[in-house]
């Protein structure tokens, strides 16, 4: 699928730039002033989650410790996206020098990029362009003159696996061993790499940090709105003349997006992938925020001749087969939800059986061990909810209750 | 070992462990919490699943062992810890700040019993044809929380075949509910690593190298996974009906042998708290099922000490005074079945210093059927020989080939605690309120000093006993009080002893004089011995012997397969727990002490025996056919 990409229109991501600026601007600033100005910028990480950058980083870089890592998650497993690829391909330096501006901050001597398995093919132009950098002295020794500053940066192929996007089954699968997720407490960035602090990012947060870095905290926050601050990458799919990427302001309305996309005669939106929510007409003029539909950038579009039936079973078995498969909720919850995905299907089910899912599912979000699990239901508890009258048709199947 | 902090975790189940302050007096050493509303302080790094047992505030679970690293996999442990968005598994929180928890709010029942209903609609097979009927912990926690149907339906059909392909451990995936026990029992608790859960998503299950078939990969039977399992996924291969047979065949003789560790532990099968010695008991009960003639291993178990220990003498004046360097030192115990195949799976090229001596229960077997069928005149091919042992290795070790030294199979069926347990149930009988009998002749009582071989350490302190009257003419007593070797009991991983001969021999006894002129080779000789128990202990030991490290410089090592030794069997009583197992080694310490012989060499039917059958003594031509045996290098892989 090749998508054309949008930058027209990007007003901080694809806003100019020029390799290695922000790591030479580094030599005038001290760590304190990088997080100073991310924490203006109120940034927050744009992998799915939203935690925020300023406060992992500063964790990062208080904890003590002689070895400290920095990853890039480029793991970029949820289905619909696919603008860390774009990031990754046109624009590394934004990555790269991202990443140099993070080690610098936390302390890291040694950074990886997790690169999605399938992005094999982008792996020597990355490894060239990582080459001039330590050419240039962007990575290395005494990076751009700073004494003590040592920085390098690692490229793995990831295993092809959902569930090693989630940052403490990438450390694990890092470390050669089965990706799982890790119990938290404790966090990464006190016991992650090789139980070192760690810091984990997203391709876009690393992005971000060099705007914030060359045209400071103030500017960046002025876009947005004032609790998703900064613009976002949006991986547009489906039912739309123009799919690809796009870089709105976080706020921007999903009816606007649409618009922009040319889609027509727009169904549902399936927003953060398929561990997201779908939404129907009605809640369109929803915004695109982490306080409202928050993402990770996915965003398909579905029209009028879509069965939503479908769109939800392709979801749930996409979790049956990405779970993990170690803790009970996940493994065995997921399975019972696509079974009732296939008793609507077929008409064989009864609301009771429907009810007992739903609540199963609020269970699986709060007990499950990490974030696959966790979100996993929201596609069936949105779907359910927002398409009740065509999936259940106002018939009550054969046994009509 | 008892200290799960230094256990190597597997892939994903890190445990993270906060260090609990030594000094909780001080500024940061406690957390105040409040668990239900009320107000509590703990030591910094409790867990929360911790704190609640501390207070008496009872939390299911289910992957979680006190044996082993935390997983937090199963999920039932969750609990609400406010401010939080999700549930948090109370087993994997270690508590470094103020929080505020709550164990049993209505989102926390409710997900407990979605998780239960999960597990139970994977979990195929019945309860009352299990053989974890009544002591199960997913019967038991749907007990406890009201499951009255299946919410979410339950497999009709059987998804995995049966794996019965060994002789000790049969594995039915069916009611396997991944809780993940046996695979890090099987990869921390012995390092041996034979399971690993392969697949992912609901195709998510256990399995063996290249899925083969128990038998065919490098498990050494030990059973520790069988002891963990929370259901009837594992369990040992059950013989019990052939024995019913041959006691109901009157044409078969039918012999059996108890193990000081079953005696230990059999109460518990029959509600008793743990620690309660059943020896006599038992006896009566046994003949009551229809045994022939009753035995007692410790026999066998002091018949092993002079053997073993002689081989040992021999082994250091060849070294030592023969400067013959082919000698391999130090001599490791081979009574550990479960260890004697860990050693020939991973360290094949150490055969050598295993000692050639069998095993207590094969010794009893060769004995069995030779100098016994003489002595009461039955046919040798008439008797069945039985063994309880703690043990689901003794299973595999009586069908190795090399144990037919009598002419027949020397033991033809090794028995679990558990297997007696049901059968003396199935008989009718309540064995707490059984008068007591004592064994039978021509064995008859044994020493304490074959009976502490239940414990981890016990061996040792056994041969000691022997070793050092024997070469210093001296009584144990004078040189330890009670002639308890306090430094070798215990549950310490690795524990190191040295004992000093001083310059004081005694004369050569009678028993080994055509072996040692004298011991004046041993005079200011230090005798350094070593004992460890869990085959991921006896790993340490032989990492750092390959290297020629302290251990390297031992004379003689015992090894146990099992944690805690042969009362932490596989084939012990579930559940087994670092407290259980300490309660059984007390019961079998406080028997020894109650007996007044507890040294092998003092024991009159050893002596007899050297006297009336192995007259030629310890290691001589019929010893050796009959009492030690060879081992098989089998290495990582098996073809
Ligand atoms: C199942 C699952 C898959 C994930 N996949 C990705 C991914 O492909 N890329 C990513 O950046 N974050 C992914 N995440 C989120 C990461 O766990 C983590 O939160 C993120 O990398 C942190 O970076 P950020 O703070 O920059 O967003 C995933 C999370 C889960 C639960
Ligand atoms: S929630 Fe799913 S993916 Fe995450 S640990 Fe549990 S089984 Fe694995």
């Amino acid at each position: 699928m090749k998508n054309k990409t949008n930058q027209s229109n990007g007003k901080v991501l694809f806003s100019q730039y020029n390799r290695g600026d922000a790591i030479k601007k580094l030599s005038g600033l001290s760590r304190e002033d990088v997080l100073y100005e991310l924490k203006v910028s109120k940034l927050k990480g744009r992998g799915g989650a939203g935690f925020p950058t300023s406060t992992k980083w500063m964790l990062t870089a208080a904890a003590v410790s002689q070895e400290k890592y920095l990853i890039c998650n480029a793991d970029e497993g949820e289905p619909g996206t696919f603008k860390d690829r774009v990031l990754l391909l046109e624009h590394s330096e934004l990555v790269f020098d991202g990443m140099v501006v993070g080690a610098y901050t936390i302390g890291a001597k040694k950074g990886f990029v997790y690169l999605r398995g399938e992005y094999e093919y982008m792996l020597s132009s990355l490894e060239d362009f990582l080459e001039t950098m330590r050419n240039d002295n962007l990575l290395g020794e005494s990076i751009c003159g700073i004494k003590g500053f040592d920085f390098d940066i690692e490229i793995r192929l990831g295993s092809g696996a959902y569930v090693c996007g989630e940052e403490t089954a990438l450390i694990e699968s890092l470390e050669g061993h089965r990706g799982e997720a890790r119990n938290r407490p404790p966090f990464p960035v006190s016991k992650g790499y090789k139980g070192k602090p760690t810091t984990v990012n997203n391709v876009e947060t690393f992005a971000s940090v060099v705007h914030i870095v060359m045209k400071g905290g103030e500017w960046f926050q002025k876009h947005g709105t004032d609790k998703s601050t900064g613009s976002k990458l949006f991986s547009v799919s489906g039912d739309c003349e123009r799919p690809g990427v796009y870089e709105l302001p976080w706020g921007t309305k999903i009816s606007e997006l649409l618009e922009i996309i040319g889609a027509k005669n727009t169904k549902a939106v399936q927003v953060g992938g398929a561990s997201g929510i779908c939404v129907n007409k009605s809640q369109f003029e929803r915004t695109l925020a982490y306080e409202d539909c928050s993402t990770g950038g996915s965003i398909m579009v579905f029209n009028e001749t879509r069965n939503m039936l479908h769109v939800l079973k392709n979801f749930m078995e996409f979790f049956v087969e990405e779970s993990c498969g170690q803790c009970t909720p996940c493994r065995i919850g997921n399975t019972k939800l696509l079974e009732g995905v296939e008793m609507l299907e077929s008409d064989e089910y009864t609301f009771a059986y429907i009810n007992k899912l739903k609540e199963l599912g609020k269970t699986m979000q709060i007990a499950s061990k990490c974030g696959l699990g966790q979100s996993s239901p929201n596609s069936f508890l949105s779907i359910l909810e927002n398409f009740k009258d065509e999936i259940f048709n106002g018939r009550g199947g054969k046994y009509g209750k | 070992m008892e200290n799960k902090n230094g256990l190597r975790a597997p892939v994903s189940q890190k445990p993270h462990v906060v260090p609990k302050p030594e000094d909780t007096s001080t500024i940061g050493g406690t957390v105040s919490i409040e668990i239900n509303d009320v107000k509590y302080s703990v030591p910094l790094g409790t867990t929360i699943l911790e704190a609640c047992r501390e207070n008496h505030i009872h939390i299911p679970t289910l992957c979680h062992h006190d044996d082993l690293c935390i997983a937090g996999v199963c999920r039932l442990c969750v609990v609400e810890v406010t401010g939080m968005r999700t549930l948090q598994a109370s087993c994997a929180y270690p508590i470094t700040a103020p929080i505020k928890i709550k164990t049993s709010t209505p989102m926390v029942r409710k997900a407990r019993r979605h998780i239960i209903d999960l597990m139970l609609s994977e979990h195929h097979g019945e309860c009352y044809s299990c053989v974890r009927n009544n002591n199960c912990e997913l019967q038991a926690l749907a007990k406890e929380y009201g499951v009255d149907c299946y919410n979410f339906g339950h497999v009709k059909e059987s998804q995995y075949e049966i794996d019965d392909s060994s002789y000790s451990v049969v594995r039915d995936m069916d009611k396997c509910v991944l809780c993940k026990r046996c695979v890090r029992t099987c990869i921390d608790l012995q390092e041996v690593g034979v399971l690993e859960a392969i697949n992912r998503g609901g195709e998510t299950m256990i399995s063996t190298f290249m899925d083969k078939q128990l038998a065919d990969v490098i498990c050494i039977n030990c059973g520790q996974c069988i002891n963990r399992c929370p259901t009837g996924a594992l369990h040992e291969k059950d013989t019990s009906d052939d024995i019913w047979k041959a006691i109901d065949d009157h044409a078969k003789h039918v012999v059996i042998q108890t193990a000081p560790s079953p005696r230990a532990a059999i109460g518990e099968e029959f509600g008793l708290g743990a620690g309660h010695s059943m020896t006599y008991e038992l006896n009566t009960a046994l003949k009551r099922i229809g045994f022939d003639a009753v035995f007692d291993t410790n026999f066998t178990a002091d018949l092993t000490i002079i053997e073993e220990g002689t081989e040992l003498i021999i082994r250091l004046y060849k070294a030592l005074i023969e400067k013959d360097k082919e000698v391999a030192l130090p001599q490791f115990t081979s009574c550990s079945p479960g260890w004697v195949k860990y050693l020939e799976h991973f360290y094949p090229e150490y055969i050598p210093n295993l000692s050639s001596a069998k095993s207590p229960q094969q010794m009893f077997g060769a004995l069995i059927k030779t100098f016994y069928a003489d002595k009461v005149g039955v046919d040798a091919k008439d008797i069945v020989s039985v063994a309880v042992m703690p043990c689901s290795a003794k299973k595999f070790e009586c069908n190795r080939p090399e144990m037919e030294d009598s002419g027949f199979k020397d033991v033809d069926y090794g028995l679990t605690t558990r297997e007696m347990a049901k059968m003396i149930k199935e008989a009718g009988i309540h064995l707490p309120e059984m008068p007591k009998t004592h064994f039978d002749s021509p064995f008859g009582d044994a020493s304490g000093a074959g009976l502490i071989f239940g414990a981890t350490g016990g061996v040792m302190e056994a041969a000691i006993r022997t070793v050092v009257e024997f070469v210093t003419g001296n009584k144990t007593e004078d040189i330890f009080e009670k002639a308890n070797i306090l430094p070798l009991r215990g549950f310490e991983g690795i524990k190191y002893m040295e004992i000093p001969i001083g310059n004081n021999v005694g004369p050569v006894p009678d028993l080994i004089k055509h072996l040692v002129p004298d011991w004046n080779w041993l005079k200011g000789a230090v005798l350094k011995v070593a004992v460890a128990h869990g085959t991921a202990n006896a790993k340490k030991i032989m990492e750092d012997i390959k290297r020629g490290g302290k251990f390297s410089e031992c004379h003689f090592i015992e090894f146990m397969a099992c944690p805690g030794g042969c009362i932490g069997g596989g084939g012990q009583p579930i559940p087994t727990t670092p407290e259980i197992r300490k309660k059984r080694a007390e019961a079998i310490y406080a028997e020894d002490e109650s007996l007044e012989i507890r040294k092998s060499h003092d024991n009159p039917s050893i002596k007899k025996i050297y006297q009336e059958f192995l007259n030629e003594g310890p290691c001589s031509h019929l010893s050796h056919k009959l009492l030690h045996t060879h081992y098989k290098k089998r290495g990582r892989y098996i073809a």
